[in-house]
């Protein structure tokens, strides 16, 4: 593949034909905020953290799903992107109930770890606070929507690394909501396998192993790489 | 011409109460009332969360006794899931409890009470605090700031935060005493014995100036309820429950607090948000109990601790059958300090605490658990009713201000009794209502008194609405 030239922030680097500007960045040891992105699964631009602005087109875009082309010029740590950031954060803590203070995943959160790299510090929209339901249904493992941002990793996980399609999403806007199955009880699944991955994959406290107590939640994401790289590299055919 | 006081606000007990002294007809004190006006609504919002999250949520309620809600809602927890926890577990936490008590009581005797009593009732509200204390006697000051860390440090050594520790979970505790922790509390113990006997000698040379104090701050016949070991001696973290009366006498022992209801009743008034307790086979308000340092010691026999014990005798002698003044709530305090800083003597020569053998693991095997600990200000319940997936349906807790809501109010109409004459609110009268309600140590204290007064708002009011006398300070 052939090789393209460009710019991160100033500096001159070079990546491979078809990378996304998240993947350029990250080997060139940039780092742009990302939410909705695990590495292993395929992405989907949902959260807009990671969004940048390309010189010479107005509108700012998503770094894990725009394609590097050659002469391209990006920033990824303006003004204008550091507020659209915190706006979006704050959109996502006002949407459902975040409080982290008694939260699984308290000190192990990716949505607080960026909120505090972000600056957060006041949520200027007025809080939704909806009523969300906790499914502590199954057997291992809970669901606490109040928690849930939507990135869907868990759902690309279910069905790209364990291969079940548990998971799914039902409504729209504000009131989507992940579902198992035919959208049951998660105890009453038939397709889950029970093995965690989303789980892992979480960004939040919103899945959980039950019985957890505040900040308990620490995820082992190199599970999941590992088991996509064994199984791309072909290691378990050895 | 009957008319009403009122008084409000108090202070802030993460919030606003106050107080309404009702006047007979001859402008004599006929009653009190003590509000609290606001709704936390705690029981109401942890519907449908998980029961094992209720450690991390409860203990939210208050920032000096989380500890005890922690301690109390794990202890629930460990009822649903129907398990026996780990010996070291149970050692463990009844250690961060010891911990909780010294730091707690040492709060109260030391920065919000004694600056009544050591440096006068009508020492100006400026110069009447801790800082007071501070310029008066420094070294008094600074030892019982180390003392209440001291407390604070045994929670932070085993919880890894000294206010909200995410440690105690149903089933048991997620870590053990480590070796440098362990070196580091017996190290500090020598300093905090020291203290205390300051404290003592300060006490008894105040309680010989301080009679009428004795006399008429909350001096009155009640029931007194405390956990109890088996035998009788002084508990904090296990035990049954018993009640005595004035006279001393058991009239109920060795209730399994599982079955509280069957003796607590909840008697709910238009007037505040704190519900006011009592025991249920006397009736309201006949049933009214007391329960904190005064009422755990007029229950138990002996503290288990020769220390202690030797106190708990000297104290025994100044009531006959029960100590009945509330006043005396602080030399409680004291034997309850030195009690578990003999208790947490012992636990430094235990190996058991390094175990790593901790936690009980187990599913949703009652729908229903009830925890009860001894919280510095009392016993503290908290009864849970969870669905098949471990979802709380309901939420009851029974904290020891409200148990107190009796007394207080009873405390509050002796003490406006002997200051308040005719129409004016005296300036003496709302320094000693402050302590009245002080010698509680209910969280109304915490926040204000540390630095400054109580902000009192008291208003006299005829039965026509006209306002007779209004003061305001604070």
């Amino acid at each position: 593949m052939a090789a393209k030239t460009l710019t991160i922030d100033g500096k001159q680097i070079s990546a491979e034909e078809g990378e996304t500007i998240l993947f350029a960045a990250t080997e060139a040891g940039i780092k742009i905020p990302t939410l909705c992105h695990l590495e292993g699964v395929y992405d989907i631009g949902a959260c807009r953290l990671c969004l940048v602005e390309v010189k010479g087109t107005p509108k700012l875009l998503p770094a894990c799903t725009v394609k590097v082309a050659e002469g391209m010029e990006v920033s990824t740590d303006t003004e204008r992107l550091r507020k659209y950031r915190r706006m979006t954060l704050e959109l996502l803590f006002a949407e459902r109930n975040h409080i982290c203070a008694v939260c699984v995943a308290n000190g192990h959160c990716e949505l607080q770890s960026l909120a505090y790299g972000c600056g957060l510090e006041h949520v200027h929209y007025d809080y939704l606070f909806p009523r969300w339901e906790v499914d502590n249904t199954h057997r291992l493992f809970g669901m606490d929507h109040n928690r849930c941002i939507l990135c869907t990793r868990c759902v690309r996980s279910c069905w790209h690394i364990e291969g079940a399609g548990t998971k799914n999403v039902s409504g729209r806007g504000a009131k989507s909501k992940i579902i198992t199955d035919l959208n049951q009880p998660w105890g009453d699944s038939e397709s889950c396998t029970e093995c965690g991955k989303c789980v892992m994959s979480c960004p939040t406290g919103a899945l959980f192993r039950k019985g957890s107590t505040v900040a308990e939640s620490v995820r082992d994401r190199s599970k999941l790489e590992f088991i996509v790289n064994a199984r791309e590299k072909k290691q378990w055919n050895a | 011409m009957s008319k009403r006081i009122v008084i409000d606000p108090v202070t802030r007990i993460e919030g606003h109460a106050k107080i309404s002294i009702f006047m007979d007809d001859a402008g004599n004190v006929a009653d009190a009332e003590f509000h609290v006006v606001e709704f936390r609504g705690f029981e109401k919002f942890c519907e449908g969360r998980p029961y094992s999250e209720m450690p991390g949520i409860t203990q939210r309620i208050c920032g000096i006794c989380p500890v005890s809600h922690t301690l109390a809602s794990a202890k629930a927890g460990d009822a649903i899931m129907a398990v026996n926890i780990p010996p070291a577990a149970d050692k463990l936490r009844r250690l961060m409890n010891l911990g909780q008590m010294v730091q707690s009581h040492a709060l109260s005797f030391f920065h919000l009470s004694a600056p009544d009593f050591l440096l006068g009732w009508d020492t100006p509200p400026a110069r009447r605090n801790v800082f007071g204390i501070i310029a008066a006697n420094q070294e008094l000051a600074r030892a019982g700031i180390r003392l209440r860390q001291f407390g604070q440090e045994i929670i932070e050594i085993l919880g890894a935060k000294k206010i909200h520790p995410a440690w105690a979970v149903p089933g048991g505790v997620r870590s053990s005493l480590t070796e440098e922790g362990r070196a580091k509390i017996r190290a500090w113990l020598p300093e905090a014995f020291a203290t205390t006997k300051v404290a003592f000698d300060l006490w008894k040379k105040t309680m010989k100036t301080h009679g009428r104090e004795i006399q008429i701050f909350g001096n009155f016949q009640s029931l007194f309820m405390g956990l109890v070991a088996p035998d009788g001696t002084w508990e904090h973290h296990g035990g049954k429950l018993r009640f005595t009366d004035s006279s001393g006498s058991i009239i109920a022992d060795q209730i399994d607090p599982a079955n509280y209801q069957d003796y607590i009743g909840e008697s709910v008034q238009n007037s505040s948000y704190l519900k006011s307790p009592y025991y249920l086979p006397l009736g309201f308000p006949e049933g009214i109990y007391r329960v904190g340092p005064l009422a755990r010691l007029n229950v138990a026999e002996q503290m288990g601790v020769p220390k202690a014990d030797a106190e708990l005798k000297l104290f025994k002698k100044l009531g006959r059958g029960a100590v009945t003044s509330s006043f005396l709530y602080h030399y409680a305090r004291l034997i309850e300090i030195l009690a578990s800083l003999e208790y947490i003597e012992r636990y430094m020569d235990d190996p058991e605490l390094s175990s790593d053998y901790l936690r009980a693991d187990a599913g949703i095997n009652s729908l229903r658990g009830v925890g009860a600990s001894e919280a510095p200000r009392g016993t503290l319940f908290h009864d849970y009713t969870v669905d098949r997936d471990g979802l709380l349906q309901k939420v009851n807790l029974i904290v020891a201000t409200g148990q107190n809501n009796l007394a207080m109010n009873q405390t509050v109409a002796q003490i406006a009794r002997h200051y308040v004459h005719g129409n004016d609110i005296p300036e003496a009268m709302l320094n000693r209502v402050e302590h009245g309600i002080r010698c509680y140590d209910p969280c109304l204290s915490c926040s204000t008194h540390a630095v400054g007064q109580m902000p009192l708002h008291v208003q006299m009011i005829a039965p026509d609405g006209t306002v007779l006398d209004d003061k305001m300070r604070g």
